[in-house]
Formats: structure tokens, sequence, C-alpha cells
């Protein structure tokens, strides 16, 4: 499904990225990604949804090589990704159902069907009935379910996550995790970045530790 | 199909709301493209009407015969007969020597002419030809002085030249001015679309992660242009209307000192229609150049 082959990442001027990263992912899994501030988590994440192209090596998903997309091609190869990342914040003037919708808009599901699934994706990460809210009146939680619906309810194949428990207390941590555990046993293909692997215990995930750019451990 | 529609009514849709939450912003933008186009408009609406009075003025320009002297009486009937079967001929009248003698004392002459031996003047035609372009008047005189018995052609194109040539000094003008006002129009939209494009950066970069291509980025922000720029031909329409109703009266009265019934007219529906779609696209355009712009700098 998802394979590093040799990979490395060098942004300009030479600070963070990865280097030589090798693993691969298999349909279905759930990894967790951890390593200190700076260690290439993020990094990762942006290479699988082709937001940054690797300089050198080969990161393929579900075949496609995506250091050789062409522009035009990578909104689709994004389709099927849910991205949770820390710079994807909710759109502040939409509410929470318009700001769950707006991936249906792009891939323009019909309007009836899409409310659907809008509706489905709130109730299953508990805000049902929060729809017409709108962001800042969330709580931090709130807001992180919300991105969470967001990014499901396109139906998509990998879930990729970063950070997505942070600055949450212990409680809704825990909530958040049962979510991704939940998605994991749904089928989809997991990758959460996180400070706090122990989280997901319960599921047995993979662990992928970054150091300093490089990928320490892949057991 | 059914799906580039829904894409293309729901970004229409964002488009009428986004101007609509703003709506002083968007009005003073919708006059600044209204004068903008109300200038070559109105020209051109001028131009219409000038070419209508060109038309419909009385004193048509004229052609000249005389009749070589002495005078032969059986020579002028040939004239006359030619110039009745001349297909570009309006109208023609024929002046005896003996009438133009009269109308020179009726015209305060009589003394001078009370002293002449005999008649000095030859008959004459007065001829109006059916077109009135200074070339197919040339070519017609010219043809007319080849006739036998003709002494002298004179013509009496020199107004019509004048007029002809200021209507296409006024069209050059005009083109002139409204390749000026439209390239302003399309850099007014550029920078309306350009500062909508900047507060929206971040809506536009998250559609991007969500997988949005740049076609369903750019989509509201062309419709943007297109809402615009027909706002702003509206305008002009209103201004162009205004501007007839007020300067129809003063038209009318300067029209009849000269002998003439002239109104001004409003612009037709094809005018209109014109004006219309011409905004709608150099608002396209404006908003086209300047969403590539964007997509092109932070892709």
């Amino acid at each position: 499904m998802i394979a590093f082959d040799q990979v490395s990442l060098r942004y300009p001027g030479g600070a963070g990225g990865v280097h030589d990263v090798s693993f691969t992912l298999a349909r279905g899994e759930l990894a967790v990604l951890s390593g200190h501030s700076g260690a290439g988590k993020s990094s990762l994440l942006k290479l699988i949804a082709a937001i940054e192209r690797p300089t050198a090596g080969r990161v393929s998903v579900g075949g496609q090589d995506v250091g050789k997309l062409p522009r035009q091609a990578v909104p689709y190869l994004r389709r099927n990704i849910g991205l949770v990342l820390q710079e994807i914040r909710l759109l502040l003037d939409r509410n929470v159902f318009d700001n769950v919708m707006l991936p249906l808009q792009i891939t323009g599901h019909p309007p009836a069907d899409a409310s659907k699934r809008v509706h489905v994706a709130l109730e299953r990460v508990g805000l049902a009935g929060r729809g017409r809210d709108m962001p800042l009146s969330l709580s931090g939680g709130e807001q992180q379910r919300a991105a969470i619906a967001r990014a499901v309810v396109n139906r998509p194949s990998i879930l990729l996550a970063d950070e997505p428990t942070a600055h949450l207390d212990a409680a809704y941590a825990s909530d958040i995790a049962a979510l991704f555990r939940s998605f994991h046993s749904a089928g989809v293909t997991v990758i959460v970045a996180t400070h706090d692997s122990s989280l997901f215990d319960d599921a047995a995930p993979r662990r992928l530790v970054m150091d300093h750019g490089q990928l320490r451990e892949a057991g | 199909m059914r799906g580039w529609l829904r894409h293309h009514l729901a970004a229409l849709a964002r488009a009428a709301g986004q101007l609509l939450r703003h709506p002083l912003g968007s009005l003073l933008t919708a006059l600044v493209i209204g004068i903008a186009l109300a200038l070559p408009a109105g020209g051109l609406l001028l131009l219409d009407n000038a070419s209508r009075v060109v038309g419909d003025v009385g004193e048509r320009p004229e052609i000249s015969l005389f009749m070589a002297m002495p005078p032969d009486a059986a020579a002028s009937a040939e004239i006359e007969r030619r110039l009745g079967e001349s297909d570009d001929v309006a109208s023609f009248e024929y002046v005896p020597r003996e009438r133009a003698l009269a109308q020179l004392a009726d015209a305060g002459l009589a003394d001078v002419i009370d002293d002449l031996p005999d008649n000095p003047l030859p008959d004459a035609f007065v001829v109006t030809p059916a077109d009135l372009a200074p070339d197919a008047f040339d070519a017609i005189a010219a043809r007319f002085g080849e006739w036998p018995g003709v002494a002298h052609v004179q013509l009496d194109s020199a107004w019509v030249e004048r007029i002809h040539a200021l209507i296409e000094l006024g069209r050059q003008t005009f083109w002139l001015l409204a390749s000026l006002l439209a390239s302003a129009l399309v850099v007014v939209t550029f920078n309306t679309i350009r500062l909508q494009l900047m507060t929206q950066r971040a809506e536009i970069a998250v559609s991007r992660l969500l997988g949005a291509t740049d076609q369903f980025i750019r989509r509201p922000f062309l419709w943007t242009g297109i809402l615009q720029g027909l706002a702003g031909g509206l305008v002009a329409w209103l201004l162009l209307a205004a501007m007839v109703t007020a300067l129809r009266e003063p038209v009318a009265k300067l029209a009849s000192s000269y002998g003439a019934v002239f109104a001004l007219h409003q612009p037709s529906a094809a005018q209109i229609a014109l004006l219309l779609l011409l905004a709608a696209g150099l608002g396209l355009t404006g908003a086209a150049l300047s969403v590539d712009r964007h997509l092109r700098t932070t892709a």
C-alpha cells in the first residue's frame, strides 16, 4: 500500500527532512510514528500525501510513484488520503457541517448524498447535532474531531494524522486515539504521528521511530 | 456533464454570496467598471446617432452640371434623359439659364444683371447621387464630366468629406479609448480578485490539501469576475440611458434649428447585449489572469 525505498528529503538550507528511509506498510495496517520534534515525522507524512516530493528515492502509494506524479494528478491522490495535519485547520468562516462538506464538494458529490455522508461522519466522531456550530465555539478536542470527520468523510483508504492529540487533555486524547483505532478496524490504513504512542498500545500497531531524519525502528 | 454543471452552479452561488457579503465594495467596483465602460459605449452610441444625422439632414450633398455655351436645347435634353436613366442618381433638377438669372436677380444682383447685354449663364442640372460616400461621389462626377455638352462639373462634397472624416476620427478615438479602458477594467478586476485570493489564502491551501484541482479553486473567482463585469455593464447601461434621456431634448432643439427632425436613440437590445457580454468577458479575463498567477506562484 505504502512503500518508501531509500527516500530522502532535504529542505532548502538543509534543516529537517528525512534521510534514506525505507519501509513498507500493508493495506489496513495501523502505524504509529514517533520521535522527537524535528525528527522527520511530519516530513514523512507530507511525502505520502505529495505535499513534499522526495529529493532521492521512491515513495509509492497504491502502486503510484508519488514523486513522479504530474502536478495535475496530485489532487486525485489526495482524495484517497484523509489528512489530519497540524496546518490543516477548520475554516473559521464556515460552520462545522460546511467544513466537513468541503471534501465532498471538491469531489462533486450530489448534495443529498453528501449531506447524508456528513451527518454520518459527524455522528461517527461524536459531533452529531453540532453541524451548525462555528469552529470557534467548539473545544480543542471537538475541533480535532471535526477535522477527523472532514478527513474521513470521503471514505479514504489511507488516513494520515500529525499529532492529533497534541494540546488535548488525557481524556480527549484517549477519545481521539480510539477514533483512529476504529477506522483501522474498519480496514483503513492509518499512520499517526504522535509523541504519545502508548495511546495506541491496545491495537498492537506497527511502530516507526524517527530520529534526526532517519528511521531507527520499523517493527 | 451533470457534475460539471453542479460544480459551476456551486461556484456561481459562492461567487454571488461573496459579492453580496461585501455590498459596498461590490457596488464601488461595479461603479468603477460601469463608468469605465460607459465612456467608450457612450462614444459608440453618439457615433451611431451621428451617422443617422448625416443621413437625416435635409441638405444633401449635390453635384452641379453646367452645360456648354452657347445653349443647346438638344444637348440639355440628352443630359436630362441620361440622368433619368442613371441608377446612381437619387434625384436631379434641371435649372434653365433663364431661371438661374432670375434667381441671381432675386439674390440682390438685379442692378448688375440689368447692365449685362445678354444672359451669361448656362443651363444647369443639380444632381443628388444615391451613394453619399466620398469615393462614389467623385466617381459619379468624373463620369458626368465626360458626357457630351457638359462644360463643367462642380462638386458640393467638401462638407460630406469633412463629416465622414470626423466620424472616422471619432470611431478611431472611440476604439483607442475603448482599448485603454478595457485594459483598465481588466486591471481593476485583476486587483479585486487578487485581494480576494489573499483573504481566502487559507481556504485555498486547505482545499488543495483535501484534493481540490486548480479548476475547482479557479471557478468561484472566475464567476466573481464575470458577475463583477456584468454588474459594471449594467451600471454602464444605466449611465447611457440617463445620458440619452438628458441629451434628447437639447439635441432635438439643435437639429430643428438646422431644419432637421432628429431624436437621440437609446441603445438597442443588441448593443446592450454586446455591452454586457463585453463587460463579462473583460471581468473574466481579469479574474483568470489574477487567479492563474496566484495558482502558479503558490503551487
